[in-house]
């Protein structure tokens, strides 16, 4: 199968291990991924409070790439997502955006990565690739905002219980956990403008999964992973007592229960080192062997 | 921080409401006021004026208070409220669009580093076609906090950089995205 791919800027930097993983489990599950050719920000969530018609156009520029291209778009990022799905909707709408002309065929679906594989993969593609089983895990599934939000642009079947990540671990073995934080929201682009808001949303959300018995929280947003990964050090010492729970990209649990060689490298470049627990599961020593 | 007060006393005055309505394109006047938007919002606690009182505020025309609030820069998008509104009101879009007319107006924001965020974020696109993240993340903290800020986020900076999570160089200027920029500017 092939698709083709919108990585984003995160991708290219923050969140390389979420690229990375996201190539190598393609590659695993037959899924051939083709970077969209000269893609271009989509403007994310500074354009759409600045400027209506340049956050449109900003993110429609790349849906005339993935039109000419004419496969399924593929785009990890959910604000990314979120954006190339309202300017599509803007665009099938027939709503003049500047720089496009009207030959938008629209011949093909925007796909967040999880429903992708949940949807168009399939569990089978899954099962059948696995060689070190995520039983002792007890991650919880964060989605965030914006791959579920509003259900009239994501096309979210069910923007307030997701379930394509947990059907996938689930899948995997993972002893997923339920919980209703998943769709909460993390602070996103507050991040470096009012740190003191973020950090109490994303306290919060690890305070749930605690709750809810979780030992990591798996995540398929690099604005999610930093917020809920970097923080945890500075939240610790606000809140007088330790956090100190993995957050990992599904891709990166998925590339660990298929018995990827790049796994370690991926995780190194997390602040809430998750080896230790994976160690204790033993799940990397399997790793390291194979 | 809370700069916005409700008076006690409003004279409807319709004109804003007609352009707030106008330009986003969003019926306000439906809102009834059932409060899901302000229950469902998870930074209520950091607004001066809850969403539902935002919405009520631009129906009575209170045009200060709404673009001298807290609100409109504090919400951060999550898509809740528009989500949840039983009249199909687009909150966040609302939101967007106060945000705005506060920026073209010349309001000064009350919370000013938010618009400086995104202004840096936005050159950076311009710049480069897609967002360097090391380089937009210096220029917003040295155009928001000057060089002592710039200097406390270079630890940080430093710890990325040794896990490979800073790419060392930007991509190359493009110019369909400059063109955009251009065309898109608003004048005035």
């Amino acid at each position: 199968m092939k698709v083709s791919l919108y990585p984003g800027c995160s991708l290219a930097g923050l969140a390389k291990s979420y690229l990375e993983s996201a190539e190598a489990v393609s590659k695993k599950l037959g899924v051939e991924l083709q970077e969209l050719k000269d893609w271009t920000c989509c403007g994310a969530s500074s354009a759409h409070v600045t400027n209506d018609k340049l956050a449109i156009s900003l993110a429609a520029r790349n849906l005339g790439i993935a039109d000419r291209a004419g496969m399924d778009l593929v785009v990890p990022c959910a604000a990314c997502f979120h954006r190339l799905k309202t300017a599509d909707k803007h665009l099938r709408q027939g709503k003049p955006v500047v720089g496009m002309d009207n030959k938008y065929k629209g011949d093909f679906n925007i796909k967040s990565l999880p429903n992708f594989f949940w949807e168009d993969v399939g569990e089978k593609g899954f099962t059948d690739k696995i060689k070190n089983p995520l039983k002792a895990l007890n991650p919880v599934c964060y989605y965030g905002c914006l791959t579920l939000r509003p259900p009239e642009i994501t096309d979210a079947r069910n923007p307030e219980d997701p379930q394509e990540m947990d059907n996938i671990l689930r899948s995997l073995g993972a002893n997923v956990k339920d919980w209703s934080f998943k769709a909460d929201c993390c602070g996103g682009s507050l991040t470096l403008t009012r740190p003191d808001l973020h950090m109490k949303l994303t306290q919060k959300i690890l305070d749930m999964a605690l709750e809810a018995g979780a030992d990591c929280i798996a995540v398929a947003c690099p604005m999610c992973h930093e917020n809920l990964d970097s923080k945890q050090a500075e939240i610790s010492a606000e809140a007088g007592k330790p956090y100190n729970i993995p957050i990992f990209y599904f891709t990166e649990l998925i590339g660990l229960a298929f018995g990827d060689p790049s796994v370690e490298k991926w995780l190194s470049r997390h602040v809430v080192d998750p080896r230790p627990l994976l160690a204790e599961k033993s799940l990397l020593q399997v790793q390291v062997r194979s | 921080m809370s700069v916005a007060q409700l008076p006690d006393v409003i004279i409807p005055n319709p004109s804003f409401r007609s352009r707030v309505e106008e330009t986003c394109g969003e019926r306000v006047s439906d809102c009834f006021q059932c409060e899901k938007c302000t229950n469902g919002c998870p930074l209520v606690f950091a607004m001066d004026i809850a969403p539902h009182k935002i919405i009520r505020a631009v129906q009575l025309g209170l045009k200060d208070e709404v673009l001298n609030s807290d609100t409109i820069w504090v919400c951060v998008s999550c898509e809740t409220c528009t989500t949840r509104c039983p009249n199909d009101i687009d909150i966040a879009h609302v939101m967007d669009s106060l945000r705005q007319m506060s920026q073209r107006e010349g309001v000064r924001a009350s919370q000013p580093k938010i618009p400086l965020f995104h202004k840096a974020f936005l050159g950076s696109i311009k710049r480069f076609g897609r967002v360097h993240e090391g380089e937009m993340a210096a220029t917003y903290m040295l155009k928001a906090g000057g060089v002592k800020e710039l200097m406390g986020m270079a630890g940080m900076g430093m710890d990325m950089f040794k896990k490979g999570k800073v790419k060392l160089l930007p991509h190359c200027p493009n110019k369909q995205v400059k063109d955009i920029f251009r065309a898109t500017e608003i004048k005035g």
